[in-house]
């Protein structure tokens, strides 16, 4: 028991209990946290990955206000019943631009990773008024309220531009043009070609049905409407990117 | 700041603020020239009486708050957005139950028992009041951001990154405060509970700076962008998120048992040698264990793996606590009987070793594939929460109380009897229920026919679900009850009023047979 008697000096010393502590802390850390931000494979390239559009982008900053993520998963586990249900299982690049990442960890609602495109814009704007009114069963809060909320875009520059800084590559003219391309988006017959092209596959349109102000529903479902839609899954190689 | 703020929830949380603490001090300042000077030799318990009213008070906010939370999802009408919906109340209970009752308990009673085990004054002088209030303050700030919408989504790390700020300055002064007076201390040895104490602040400190790590749209701005994205991010969020768990749940908590059961039960700890060994394991493989929050996700299969194999290896160290603290009863079980608050540690204890291994059965990646995303998870945490987190501190407070207002006893003791069935009643009602309707969930979603389809859609499996939420929610009430009659007690007793009551009745003396 020699080492356990010499454990008396650990105990006599708040410095070294202290700094023993530390180091046996950060060992864990290190050797798991730290290899993913190194190794290349840890995400693997997927065509089709664009960063969010601003007005997706402010849809995104809704439904992390209102805490979407305690009952919505958005990661498909690669279980045949997921898949059925959800879609394709979710891949690590999927999420390379999300700041912080939506994965969940509760599905008191079902998983949302791939809702995009699944129901109408009127369905949604339906649901999220009164969710009784179009599933009987549904125990979610009515969010009516973001209906005739206006979105305050008044920052979505700013809001691209700290993206940026932490690595989602939106260029200098995507961030001038951040509060255009916000309004062309969800604007119906505005001209949208510059922001087809900066972001691709991006859908337009009156998304809540009230052309006269844009609204927090309005992100809310731009954003829903694009999740799990960017990467073709008919050209996807998933042999290709096997680890 | 409100002023210059640019975006509108950030305006109303400074708004508030201001509003707060022009309160606070108009308050600190007619309390001035009252204060009772204490003597500069004794022990400073004026942060600790304090403190132990705000355990109680925090407990009953946060038991209020989820059993709030319960009831909105048996009853979803009982949502009244924006503010009271369940995506913001949802982190409002968790925090509050967590950092708001959990962490003043562990604040306080730390400060308790470093003086007594130092024998030496907390150092600092008014560095201890900065740090208590100020924690307290960062509890107010978080849940009034919740509330307005103010969140990093990151579970158990919410709030902002101004809020975050705010609490890394606090946590230092608590340091400074902890190891200073480890540091003057007048007794050689350092006793284990404080060993478990410096693990929790010092890591507790590491996870939260790595964790919050954010670049703020402007400084005049709620809103924030975690350095991090999508894998790594994740992987950030559940090492934090798991030792959170770890080190402020079970080793801040474990160095609460190691002081308070042993001084109850008046027996010495079981095993000196088992505390060093359960110690230095517990710190050393709790670390790894996050990524089991992330099975058959997007992170690298190896990652996971290994947080499978750190968990299941984690259940010997857990138990090593477990051991020593149920043995430091030997030849005192009677006590069982005739004391409830050594009943109530007791039963923590047993709860501790209860969701320490039902922990480590779901890391298991099979397992885990039905009880990710369900109830059971849900179970899971609250077994350990109201059981083992829970428990031991309400042992803690009926034991300071008394001796910290100087009380020859507590308002009654059958009252804390009371706490004890209700509390007990109400944790089994609320994990079994769990169970049942976490496994059950996750079999629904996985059910084929024999046509091979699924046979039932997410919504059928919801509506299954409520007669469950509502005898769930019957748990949590019958908990909260049990805080009603403690924080009755506890005014009580700090009023100075003894109830008349029959005594506990005492273990019949058996006779030995002759």
């Amino acid at each position: 028991m020699s080492i356990l008697d010499k454990h008396g000096v650990i105990e006599r010393n708040a410095s070294y209990l202290l700094i023993g502590s530390l180091i046996v802390v950060c060992i864990g850390g290190i050797v798991e946290v730290a290899p993913l931000f190194y190794f290349q494979n840890t995400i693997e390239k997927v065509e089709g990955m664009r960063p969010y559009t601003p007005l997706e982008l402010a849809g995104r900053d809704i439904y992390i206000r209102e805490g979407c993520y305690g009952c919505h998963s958005q990661m498909i586990r690669p279980f045949r019943d997921e898949v059925e249900r959800y879609g394709h299982y979710s891949l690590a690049a999927e999420s390379m631009y999300d700041h912080s990442f939506q994965w969940g960890s509760k599905r008191t609602g079902p998983d949302l990773a791939r809702v995009g495109g699944r129901y109408s814009n009127e369905w949604q704007v339906q649901h999220l008024n009164d969710p009784r009114s179009v599933v009987p069963e549904s125990i979610m809060p009515s969010y009516a309220f973001l209906g005739t909320a206006s979105l305050d875009y008044s920052n979505i520059a700013s809001n691209l531009q700290a993206n940026a800084y932490v690595g989602v590559p939106y260029s200098p003219e995507m961030i001038a043009a951040a509060q255009a391309d916000l309004l062309a988006q969800a604007t119906p017959d505005a001209d949208t070609a510059d922001v087809a092209a900066r972001y691709p596959k991006a859908v337009f349109g009156d998304f809540d049905g009230d052309s006269r102000h844009v609204t927090e529903m309005d992100a809310l479902v731009a954003y829903l409407q694009m999740l799990g839609t960017l990467v073709d899954f008919d050209t996807y190689d998933a042999k290709a990117n096997f680890r | 700041m409100a002023g210059l703020a640019v975006d509108n929830p950030f305006r109303l949380h400074m708004s508030l603020l201001a509003f707060i603490l022009g309160a606070a001090a108009v308050y600190a300042m007619r309390g001035t020239g009252t204060r009772v000077v204490e003597s500069p030799d004794s022990y400073m318990d004026g942060p600790i009486r304090i403190g132990t009213i705000m355990i109680v008070f925090w407990g009953v906010i946060g038991f209020t708050v989820g059993l709030t939370a319960a009831m909105q999802l048996a009853f979803p009408q009982l949502n009244f957005g924006p503010w009271l919906n369940f995506g913001r109340i949802r982190p409002l209970h968790t925090s509050a139950v967590i950092f708001a009752f959990g962490g003043t308990a562990l604040m306080t009673t730390s400060f308790y028992v470093v003086q007594r085990t130092t024998r030496a004054r907390l150092f600092g002088g008014d560095l201890v009041w900065f740090a208590f209030w100020g924690y307290q303050l960062f509890i107010v700030m978080a849940a009034t951001g919740y509330l307005l919408g103010i969140t990093q989504s990151r579970e158990y790390a919410e709030p902002e990154w101004y809020v975050d700020i705010w609490l890394t300055i606090v946590w230092v002064a608590y340091f400074v405060v902890f190891m200073g007076t480890l540091l003057k201390r007048k007794e050689p040895h350092i006793y284990v509970a404080n060993w478990f104490y410096l693990a929790f602040i010092v890591t507790v400190a590491l996870l939260h700076i790595v964790n919050n790590l954010a670049v703020p749209v402007s400084f005049a701005g709620s809103k924030s962008y975690s350095l991090f994205s999508g894998v790594q991010d994740a992987l950030t969020q559940w090492w934090y998120g798991h030792n959170a768990v770890g080190f402020f749940l079970t080793a801040g908590f474990l160095g609460m048992m190691y002081y308070f059961l042993p001084k109850q039960a008046n027996r010495p700890v079981y095993s000196y040698r088992l505390s060093i060994i359960h110690f230095w394991a517990l710190i050393f493989l709790y670390i790894w264990a996050g990524p089991h929050h992330l099975h058959y996700t997007a992170l690298p299969d190896w990652a996971q793996t290994l947080g499978m194999v750190f968990s299941i290896m984690l259940w010997m160290p857990s138990w090593g606590g477990m051991i020593n603290g149920l043995m430091t009863l030997r030849g005192a079980w009677d006590k069982m009987r005739t004391d409830p608050i050594i009943r109530m540690m007791v039963l923590a204890v047993a709860f501790y070793g209860m969701s320490t291994f039902e922990g480590p059965v779901m890391s298991i990646k099979s397992v885990n594939a039905l009880s990710h995303y369900t109830d059971w998870t849900i179970g899971h945490v609250h077994s350990g929460a109201l059981g083992w987190v829970g428990m031991i501190s309400f042992g803690a407070v009926y034991f300071m109380v008394p001796r910290l207002w100087n009380r020859e006893r507590l308002y009654s003791l059958r009252m804390v009897n009371w706490h004890f069935w209700l509390a007990t009643l109400g944790i089994v009602v609320y994990a079994a229920v769990m169970w049942v309707s976490g496994i059950m969930q996750g079999l629904m979603w996985r059910e084929y026919d024999s046509e091979g389809f699924l046979v039932y859609s997410f919504a059928e499996s919801v509506a299954a679900l409520h007669p469950y939420y509502v005898m769930r929610a019957a748990g949590g009430a019958l908990y909260l009850a049990g805080g009603l009659v403690m924080a009755f007690n506890v005014a009580m007793t700090i009023a100075g009023k003894v109830r008349d009551e029959k005594p506990m009745p005492v273990a019949a003396q058996l006779q030995p047979a002759q």
